[in-house]
């Protein structure tokens, strides 16, 4: 794991003490709202509808034991018992009263952690593929290359009033579990014929009220060109993005209007001036931070499938956990699990405090002190030696996070909607478990098989609905909550936004609509084996729509 | 009819202007206006309080009383109010008082 060197150290220390000054010199009247507001956000401070919210960075969402005990902590000390992970890959408290938040960011620092650029029109927290580093399938660790995107991206002068927020992800793997396409800027870590590593990279996609899937502009580019090509990218978007319309002022819409062609053109061109500078990677930079996600050293543990085998004869809850949320590890002794925060009825992307302090210790003791943060609002443990899987469940259960739904359709991606956001038109955590107390049978999800379900409260698509297989977004119509749904989106490598099945349906109907489409699915679907995304590429929306909507098309 | 809410300033809890002249933590207290020249004495109040650094993000909410108690109109206020939809146990309606007649 990426540790502070003193240059990191110091200036998150410099940063905590000015903002304790500042938030200080508003207590006591010195600074206006107007004047402060711009001055949380860059601190990750928001107002929601019941109190202050603060969102913690989780630097392409890998923590330590340490770090996740200090979560456990402020969630206890200062917040009311639990946190709420983020498709950022980080960490929202929804109560910190804001004289208590300089104490939770001195809290925060001593672990390596804070809460700059959570928010605010600057580049945001880089995400990565949550299995990085211990995948089967990775060409690389795309997470040094995230790292010194964030270091390079850390209140960089020029980059800091961008015409709106900017946000990069990274994925080392083919199969891409990054949702790259749906942002600003995607980059596909590979190798080309020859190993070398370099990076495909995608410009120009995003969610929000104009959705939009990025477009590839580069297949290869060396990896010695990474800031160089970025900055170029960045350049030509802070001097022509949109500054006039907020709803208009994200890359993507500078990239729609202006062309891929001629934003190619502009890019490249600033890069001509760029690529042979101060910013081109030196190797040995390149190799220093490297050795900082230098893979654990895995000692051979062959005798894991004599003990899973064993184990899976024990009990059959264990092994359908061990089918449904156990990833393949580039180390055949070992393996990748997924800590479910979707139990059934559960809020998508909770946890309490007690339960992160069993995660630490779980990962303390298994996980070679490493735990991941996915964008799908899960916790992951990246190492865990197969023989000790069943130990690690048998933990899991007793914190109740073993629910074995890793993919299926109450592993659901909500946002936190009109029960705690300002911004929100309608709830979609109750949604959210209502669909998964519906579905609750474990049996029942496993046949329905991978269904990526997906929840937004209001059109800014914090919920990822447009990219869900199936998409709920809450809207408010004549002063009542509605539920718009959208079928056949994808964040994957073939990324696609879903489309709107037509008119939208209340809190009361949004379930039985959602079971109707899993139904259809399972009666049109050639066979098992056809996941319910390709069955829905095959034959597109009418018999969703027949069987959604067909009787009052018949009563009209 | 309308009445006047915010977030105090030190910890963001939701209140609202009351009867009584301070800004109370729950809604069954505060100050209902009928008309114009009520409302732009509550929006001055919520001015003064602003500028004066106690609250923050000041509102007027359309509201209306059903026997005796204030029902905001827009659900985003009742579930200010209240509290999470989905935790009980939080917000307003998680104190000792809350839900007595």
């Amino acid at each position: 794991m990426y540790r502070y060197d003193e240059f990191d150290h110091d200036f998150v220390k410099a940063r905590v003490a000015e903002f304790s000054d500042q938030v200080e010199r508003r207590l006591a009247g010195e600074i206006t709202e107007d004047q402060f507001r711009p001055l949380r956000l860059m601190n990750g401070v928001y107002l929601q509808l019941h109190a202050y919210m603060l969102r913690i960075a989780v630097p392409y969402g890998t923590m330590n034991s340490k770090q996740m005990r200090m979560l456990s902590h402020i969630a206890r000390k200062y917040d009311k018992g639990y946190g709420h992970f983020t498709t950022r890959q980080n960490i929202q408290f929804n109560w910190p009263a804001l004289s208590d938040i300089p104490a939770i960011l001195a809290d925060l620092a001593s672990v390596e952690m804070h809460a700059i650029q959570t928010s605010g029109n600057c580049i945001r927290n880089v995400t990565a593929d949550h299995f990085a580093g211990a995948a089967a399938d990775e060409a690389a660790d795309p997470r040094p290359y995230a790292e010194i995107l964030r270091q390079w991206s850390s209140v960089h002068p020029e980059f800091s009033y961008l015409p709106r927020k900017f946000k990069i992800a990274v994925t080392g793997a083919e199969r891409d579990r990054a949702a790259i396409q749906t942002h600003d800027i995607g980059l596909h870590l590979k190798k080309n014929e020859t190993g070398e590593l370099g990076f495909a990279v995608y410009i120009g996609g995003g969610q929000g009220r104009t959705p939009m899937v990025a477009k590839k502009i580069r297949d290869f580019l060396p990896e010695e060109h990474l800031l160089s090509y970025t900055t170029a990218i960045l350049r030509v978007y802070n001097l022509y993005g949109r500054r006039d319309n907020k709803y208009k002022a994200r890359i993507k819409i500078l990239v729609h209007e202006t062309g891929v062609d001629e934003i190619v053109r502009q890019v490249e061109a600033e890069w001509q001036a760029l690529k042979d500078g101060e910013l081109k990677l030196p190797e040995a930079d390149v190799a220093a931070i490297q050795s900082y996600f230098a893979p654990p050293a895995l000692k051979p543990r062959p005798e894991g499938d004599e003990v899973i085998k064993l184990a899976r004869l024990d009990s059959r809850s264990f092994g359908e956990w061990l089918d449904q949320n156990v990833f393949t590890h580039c180390n055949p002794d070992y393996a990748a699990v997924t800590i479910s925060l979707k139990g059934i009825g559960e809020v998508p992307g909770d946890a309490t405090d007690s339960q992160m302090e069993a995660v630490a210790d779980i990962a303390e003791q298994y996980g070679f002190d490493e735990i991941r943060v996915s964008h799908e609002q899960n916790l992951i443990l990246p190492h865990v030696a197969r023989a000790d899987l069943k130990a690690v469940y048998d933990a899991l259960v007793a914190i109740e996070l073993a629910t074995a739904n890793s993919n299926l359709i109450s592993d659901i991606i909500a946002c936190p909607g009109l029960d705690y956001c300002a911004l929100a038109n309608a709830r979609s955590i109750p949604v959210a478990q209502e669909i998964s107390r519906r579905f609750a049978s474990l049996e029942r999800q496993r046949d329905i098989g991978e269904l990526k379900l997906k929840i937004s409260g209001c059109i800014n698509a914090c919920g990822h609905h447009h990219v869900g297989h199936i998409g709920i977004l809450g809207v408010e119509k004549k002063g009542a909550e509605l539920y718009q749904v959208t079928l056949g989106g994808s964040a994957d490598e073939h990324t696609s936004v879903g489309e709107i099945i037509g008119r939208g349906f209340g809190p009361e109907e949004i379930t039985d609509a959602i079971e109707t489409i899993v139904e259809t699915y399972l009666q049109i679907r050639l066979d098992r084996s056809e996941k319910f995304l390709d069955a829905y590429r095959r034959v597109g929306p009418a018999p969703f729509k027949e069987a959604l909507y067909a009787s009052e098309a018949k009563a009209a | 009819m309308k009445i006047l809410t915010a977030n105090r300033l030190t910890d963001g809890e939701a209140v609202w202007f009351s009867t009584d002249g301070n800004w109370a933590e729950t809604i069954d207290v505060a100050a209902t206006v009928y008309d114009k020249a009520g409302e732009a004495r509550l929006e001055a109040i919520g001015k003064a309080a602003y500028d004066n650094n106690e609250v923050v993000d000041v509102n007027l909410i359309d509201v209306s009383v059903v026997d005796g108690a204030i029902h905001p109109l827009r659900l985003r206020e009742v579930i200010r109010a209240a509290g999470p939809t989905n935790r009980l146990d939080l917000g307003k309606q998680a104190r000792p008082a809350a839900g007595a007649a």
